[in-house]
């Protein structure tokens, strides 16, 4: 196989960072390389060198063995080579077609090439697999589907080499299946696909080299079958990384949580809990698994008084919460870490001590007399900032310049340092790196073993079954089990997972035993 | 600032949009404070080749608008008159726009308030002046208030256009005014369109004796420290920037949206309303209609060139209040029309916008270029705007 792209000594100084040092990178064609490192190793400004977003301050970029200068995305695109980002660029009120329409002069200018434009594509939906209807508004598509017709749209630009960006951040389990599936196609086609992560998991899965970074240097490449999870965490992070915790036996105490048979109105967009029943205890974590979409929004939103409840009741520490407001609910004990840092979770304009103030700015000794006493406020950030290793340059910075990994260590500094009764815990670890992932779920576990109620959302069986006591599986709206942590049973969760319930499993196999 | 920019371009020829972003968003506190400084002096600049090209010269008429409105004390009080309604009710809009409502139903509850002060002024007689003025002055913020609230409450229930709704408001309440001073409080015998003056009890003092300035100016001052206190140092300010800024966020953090706008259309409102019943009870004495025309719609003006910071618009109310002084002196000096004034306001604020948009542009740049090719240069102004947009939770 020949080589695709070289990328020799490839330098990017910003100030006070080495964003890239002295980074080589070669891809062959034909295969799909992955590029790791945690936030901020310089795997995404190497990529945008590649792409032209940004210009480095020395090396030389080779395709096919030949030199040459890429300045912008447009030399880039001349030369074969397309980018996927994480936030996708289409608007919504156009058809794909018209979304794709979009990146070409038309040759029929001044009119559009409608026809001509969809034959193309759906030549491109034949011989890759990306399977999207041309006709349909990208309104209506499923997150998925619009990231299907953004390879479309790369491919329909030429591009031999695809600089794919995190592209599983969005998609569900399923989804990413249905993508890697495109892409081992595309690679045996003869594209190289550089693919962005810092998913261990993914590695292993679709990529045939992996090329980790760490500090703007190259660690290593290394071929995929050759290495191991643990290999490659240690080589992005610098030391060994515990992904499996030291889980002291669960010591329950009085049930803080009881959701009883609760019923919500179902949206357009929602399936609803059609009678969901669950209890959280002190000192527990009770992991909630299943995909996406199957309720776990519309739970959580009841539970802190978001949504109003049809029927059915949910108590705190006894106590029911019907008629009650957020703010009721939060002053009895709940603390949440919402699905959407950066929407639901922070104000991104607020500073860190603004931030850290969210729940509690109107109780003393953070006002007093009717006013914020900015010195108490400002010591308490101060020590919030310590403790929870925030990286920032001060209670003063803005939340919104930070990582997702420090913001997520506001959210959770601020839901922690109340000592909250009940902790609602929505993807907490969603797009953090490995290092931050682990700092999470590690203090998650402290506030178990404090004596806190946890409940745990997340759509990554891996995080549900490293830290949960007990796990209840999800399915359009219902609990189809719960069952123990200690010993889970792999395939019943996927079972559940795919809406079959306990009982149902149980009783299968108990009469599989007996014939 | 600019140097550091400057400095950082000179490496290169391509300029770093992301890096620019980070300075602008950096020293965004400082910009705040240059760009309106900025944007008069510019709009001076350019109106000032506007009256050159005119024939005349831009430094004397620009002296004569100066000591039109600063030259002897009573002129600077005449200027500070004008400013007291410029400023309480560009306050009440800066202090919701920090909510993120716009009121635009400022001449309205200008005209309700005004209304409202009249009433109480004229027919609520044989108190003392310490209990009747208050009272009046309270009822121009209760009338203003309720002005505000009316459209207030269906925006924050129904999400109803605030801007279609104000100004709907505002039609009807000078629609009102128009027919109470032609028919109930009409001064008998009925020869013009006013009502009859307001009780001496209920007038505002003069704060400097021979010039026009009343004690309406007074309240500016106090209300605009009291909502710079609560805007920055108390939690009621904290919900309103926080609904404002993230109306989800603030949501999910247990504040009562629906209260919080509701409650800004109030004050808004009634920071007018009491703007319009310090211009009767202080200068006008009685009300007539449109007795304080276009100041709900220049008060706007005056909360951006502020800044919406309540300071800052206090500044911009008395710089506004200066050229509406300073005018006829202007035209007196070098025949130039006094509408040149309101171009002058105008191109100001052009500018104040053009400073914010300015300073977003290296992020939208920055974002865009992160796009890739030139082509979707629509799909991601359509997006950003998506983005933008408070959505409904």
């Amino acid at each position: 196989m020949s080589t695709a792209v070289r990328m020799e000594e490839i330098v990017k100084r910003y100030p006070g960072v080495m964003a890239n040092d002295h980074i080589t990178l070669e891809i062959e064609e034909g295969e799909i390389h992955a590029l790791l490192g945690e936030n901020g190793a310089g795997k995404t400004t190497l990529m945008n060198i590649l792409f032209g977003l940004i210009q480095k301050d020395s090396g030389q970029i080779y395709l096919r063995n030949t030199p040459v200068t890429i300045n912008s995305p447009s030399d880039a695109i001349a030369n074969g080579i397309g980018m996927v980002h994480q936030h996708f660029m289409l608007t919504p009120v156009f058809t794909v077609t018209e979304n794709i329409m979009l990146v070409d002069r038309s040759p029929r200018e001044p009119f559009l090439d409608h026809e001509g434009v969809k034959r193309r594509i759906l030549d491109i939906v034949q011989s890759s697999g990306l399977h999207v209807d041309p006709d349909a508004k990208v309104s209506s598509l499923c997150v998925g589907d619009q990231q299907r017709v953004e390879i479309i749209k790369v491919l329909f630009r030429g591009a031999k080499v695809l600089i794919l960006d995190e592209p599983t951040s969005v998609l569900t389990p399923k989804e990413t299946d249905e993508l890697f599936v495109v892409l081992r196609r595309l690679a045996k086609q003869g594209h190289a696909i550089i693919f962005i992560t810092h998913k261990l998991r993914e590695v292993m899965e679709i990529s045939d080299r992996v090329t980790v970074l760490r500090g703007g240097k190259v660690i290593g490449t290394v071929l995929t079958k050759e290495t191991s999870p643990d290999a490659l965490a240690k080589m992005m992070v610098g030391r060994e990384v515990f992904l499996t915790f030291e889980k002291t036996p669960v010591h329950r105490g009085q049930k803080m949580l009881e959701v009883i048979d609760v019923v919500t109105r179902a949206g357009q967009a929602c399936t609803g809990l059609k009678g969901v029943s669950l209890d959280v205890s002190a000192g527990e974590i009770l992991g909630i698994a299943g995909v996406d979409g199957n309720g776990q929004r519309e739970l959580v939103e009841a539970i802190m008084g978001l949504q109003p409840i049809e029927s059915g009741d949910i108590r705190i520490k006894g106590k029911s919460t019907r008629g009650c407001s957020t703010r009721k609910i939060i002053d009895m004990g709940v603390s949440n870490i919402p699905f959407q840092r950066q929407t639901e979770g922070l104000i991104l304009t607020f500073s860190v001590s603004e931030s850290l103030l969210l729940k509690e700015w109107r109780k003393p000794p953070f006002t007093r007399n009717g006013l914020f006493d900015k010195k108490v406020i400002q010591n308490t950030s101060k020590n919030l900032i310590k403790e929870y290793d925030i990286r920032t340059t001060g209670p003063d910075a803005k939340v919104g310049n930070m990582s997702g990994g420090n913001q997520q260590k506001v959210i959770l500094a601020r839901e922690l340092s109340r000592n909250p009764d009940i902790l609602i815990a929505c993807h907490p670890t969603h797009g953090l790196d490995i290092g931050a992932t682990e700092y999470v779920r590690q203090q998650l576990l402290n506030e178990r073993d404090r004596g806190g109620a946890i409940l745990l959302i997340s759509t990554e069986l891996d995080e549900i079954l490293a830290i949960s006591d007990r796990i209840a599986v999800f399915f359009e709206g219902q609990v189809m089990g719960v069952i123990d942590a200690a010993n889970a049973d792999l395939n019943a969760i996927g079972l559940m997972m795919m809406g079959i319930r306990l009982a149902e499993i149980k009783k299968n196999n108990s009469t599989g035993e007996k014939g | 600032m600019p140097n550091e920019v400057q400095e950082n371009e000179a490496g290169s020829r391509n300029i770093d949009l992301e890096h620019l972003d980070l300075l602008v968003r950096r020293y965004g506190r400082i910009i705040s404070a240059v760009a309106p400084v900025t944007a008069v002096i510019t709009a001076l600049l350019l109106i000032g080749v506007l009256i050159f090209s005119l024939g005349k010269s831009p430094f004397e008429a620009y002296k004569a608008l100066f000591v039109g409105a600063f030259g002897t004390l009573y002129d600077t009080a005449t200027s500070l008159t004008r400013a007291t309604p410029l400023i309480l009710v560009g306050l009440g809009a800066a202090f919701a726009i920090r909510g993120s409502v716009f009121n635009i139903g400022g001449e309205g509850q200008i005209a309700i308030g005004g209304l409202a002060a009249t009433l109480v002024g004229i027919y609520l007689p044989n108190l003392p002046g310490y209990i009747h003025l208050p009272l009046t002055l309270l009822a121009g913020f209760i009338g203003g208030g309720i002005w505000g609230a009316i459209p207030g409450y269906f925006y924050a229930k129904r999400g109803t256009n605030l801007i279609i709704t104000t100004i709907m408001m505002n039609e009807i309440a000078l629609g009102i005014v128009q027919m109470m001073v032609k028919g109930p409080i009409q001064e008998p015998p009925g020869n013009y369109p006013q009502s009859p003056q307001v009780l001496p009890t209920a007038v505002l003092p003069l704060i400097i004796p021979g010039t026009v300035l009343h004690a309406g100016f007074l309240l500016a001052i106090l209300f605009a420290i009291i909502l710079y206190v609560v805007l920055f140092h108390s939690p009621l300010g904290y919900e309103v920037r926080a609904v404002g800024e993230n109306a989800i966020a603030a949501r999910h953090a247990g504040i009562n949206i629906f209260a919080t706008r509701v409650l800004l259309m109030v004050i808004a409102g009634g920071l007018a309303g009491l703007a319009g019943a310090s211009e009767i009870l202080g200068s006008q004495l009685r009300l007539r209609p449109a007795f304080l025309p276009n100041y709900g719609y220049e008060a706007l003006a005056v909360a951006m060139l502020g800044q919406t910071n309540p300071l800052g618009v206090f500044i911009a109310g008395i710089l506004f209040g200066a050229l509406k002084a300073g005018a006829g002196s202007m035209q007196r000096a070098t025949n130039l029309p006094m509408n040149l004034i309101t171009v002058v306001s105008g191109v100001i604020i052009l500018f104040v916008v053009l400073a914010k948009i300015m300073t977003r542009l290296p992020r939208y740049l920055a974002k865009r270029s992160a796009g890739g090719g030139s082509g979707d240069f629509l799909s991601r102004l359509l997006a950003s705007k998506s983005l933008k947009g408070t959505p409904h939770a």
